[in-house]
């Protein structure tokens, strides 16, 4: 069986969080969970993560695992404390899903389009997203590469802070914002540019820059080093341990191959 | 020797609200979220409710039936239904005012409220867009750093309304479940809070001293105990029951029904607690729910 494109970007999520801190790993969504599992079970014993609820499990827990499939816990972080133990202290990393990206890194979950006090399109709300931003690392995971999610000008509702340096309150610290990686359907980016512009650092297989920067609605910097890895075989078996349901195969339009053209 | 009983039913609890109020809501989305008492809300005529919840289904009911003036929140969601789709209406229609936060700038205001503090500072919400949005203000440290900070208003509650496994007649609690949310922080930043519980026993020490560690918050902070069986459905209410998405996704879908609110509070909601009760199984069938996978 080939290997997916969901695959290839699940081990780009696992490079994301790698890390030699003991913090927790947050991925929302099938593929930044599969990678925060992949990461913590190959080069990044440190870090931490939950059930999915409230307790810490050493082993992480394969998707859609009920009864004996699921680990035993070890220990408790229940939302009651996670502010002060994980976000608030600045111990861990989470990789999301935003509607909405700017150039500045500063994301949209809140609402699009209208009036504070009349949105054309109500979301979620902006949850944790302003208090992990401001106090912990960050990277995003999108599947579909396009201008609507990477828009041009600012993202409707800043709900995440960024590097805009319009929106700095004199005196205040924002020290704590460490956007690290942008994971998507064609390349990996990352915040290195200067004044922490966005950069493309490795392109899918059979992606090139230009299909990259036309899909963004704004300028990125070709700082292209290669091909985004293919997955190795000790990867392709925890990936398949940690979803062995397959979900991965669900979040990507039609499932691509990694390799495109190749079928 | 004398007692004190603070037992009464839901009916009562809801007769000691008054329209106009702000209401804490415990619970976190779609889970153990006191829904006997929002039903029995959404019975009455109270109106013009300010609204302090990690939403779920409490949010977009008393939304849809017209009853919230103002909403604080960080989220309203079905988790498995990522939006809410009550809420969303009521928000795109433009019908009630917000205050949006993040959940930790919301427990942050919580316990500024719980301490009778007029705030409490914070690093989070600077570089967003809540400050603006929400007339947030911030405060210079006055120590040497001089650092500048959000100050986050106490979010005072005039009833909170919580949903537990056990209460006793003193109002002595118990919730089980794996996590407790933020419920200790919005009984004490309240000034009645209003418990209602799967079961209820005449003394705590007497039915589960085993179990005290599952004491949310102390006795002095219940004004009122309510006996409401199968209270969180069709929240997820562990290790009890688990939350009915086959009933949420009903709810969720009528949504999109021209007919509006009236139709579907007729099951949603139902005449009484115990026609409600019956339409979804009755208690043996709440019980049998199956908890969610995670």
């Amino acid at each position: 069986m080939s290997i997916t494109l969901a695959e290839l970007c699940i081990v780009a999520c696992a490079e994301a969080f790698r890390t030699s801190r003991e913090i927790i790993a947050t991925g929302i969504g099938p593929i930044p969970r599969i990678g925060a599992g992949l990461a913590k079970l190959t080069h990044s014993p440190g870090l931490m993560m939950t059930d999915g609820e409230a307790f810490l499990v050493e082993q992480p827990v394969p998707l859609g695992a009920t009864g004996d499939e699921r680990p035993t816990p070890a220990g408790y972080l229940p939302f009651s404390r996670f502010f002060d133990s994980a976000v608030w202290s600045g111990r861990r990393h989470a990789m999301v899903t935003p509607t909405q990206i700017d150039r500045f890194g500063q994301t949209n979950l809140s609402a699009l389009g209208g009036t504070h006090t009349r949105p054309k399109v109500q979301m979620l709300g902006a949850r944790g997203f302003p208090g992990n931003g401001i106090y912990h690392p960050n990277s995003m995971f999108i599947p579909a590469h396009s201008p609507r999610v990477f828009v041009g000008g600012e993202v409707d509702r800043v709900s995440s802070p960024g590097y805009n340096p319009a929106r700095r309150v004199p005196g205040g610290n924002y020290g704590g914002i460490d956007l690290r990686r942008i994971v998507t359907d064609l390349c990996v980016m990352d915040f290195g540019g200067p004044d922490h512009a966005i950069r493309v650092v490795s392109l899918h297989p059979g992606v090139i820059f230009a299909q990259v920067q036309d899909a963004t609605g704004f300028e990125l910097i070709d700082a292209v080093e290669g091909e985004t890895p293919l997955p190795g075989e000790e990867q392709l078996a925890l990936i398949e341990r940690l979803d062995p349901r397959g979900f991965r195969a669900r979040v990507l339009k039609d499932n691509p191959p990694a390799e495109r053209g190749a079928s | 020797m004398p007692t004190i009983d603070k037992t009464m039913d839901a009916a009562a609890v809801v007769s000691r609200l008054r329209s106009g109020m702000t209401l804490g809501i415990g619970g976190w989305g779609p889970r153990r979220k006191p829904m006997a008492l929002v039903r029995e809300i959404l019975r009455s005529d109270l109106t013009d409710l300010t609204l302090v919840s990690y939403g779920g289904p409490d949010v977009g009911m008393l939304c849809a039936a017209g009853k919230v003036k103002k909403l604080v929140f960080a989220f309203v969601s079905l988790d498995e239904i990522p939006l809410e789709p009550w809420f969303r209406k009521s928000r795109e229609a433009g019908v009630i005012e917000v205050l949006e936060l993040d959940e930790g700038m919301f427990q942050w205001g919580l316990k500024a409220a719980a301490f009778s503090v007029p705030f409490l500072p914070t690093r989070v919400g600077l570089g967003t867009d809540l400050l603006e949005l929400g007339g947030l203000k911030t405060v210079t440290s006055p120590y040497d750093d001089g650092e500048v900070l959000v100050a986050i208003p106490a979010l005072k509650l005039d009833a909170a309304l919580i949903h537990v496994h056990r209460a006793d007649r003193r109002g002595n609690v118990q919730a089980l479940g794996p996590d407790t949310y933020y419920d200790e922080w919005f009984a004490k930043a309240a000034a009645e809070c209003f418990v209602s519980c799967e079961e209820l026993v005449d003394a705590m020490e007497a039915s589960y001293p085993q179990d005290v560690r599952a004491n949310l918050f102390e006795r002095c902070f219940v004004t009122g105990v309510a006996k409401t069986p199968g209270g969180a459905h069709p929240t997820t209410m562990p290790p009890a029951y688990g939350w009915d998405m086959g009933w949420l996704k009903k709810y969720a879908a009528a949504a999109k029904d021209p007919g509006g609110w009236n139709a579907v509070a007729e099951w949603a909601v139902g005449a009484s607690e115990a026609d409600y009760l019956a339409s979804v199984g009755g208690q043996e069938g709440v019980a049998a729910l199956p908890l969610p996978v995670f």
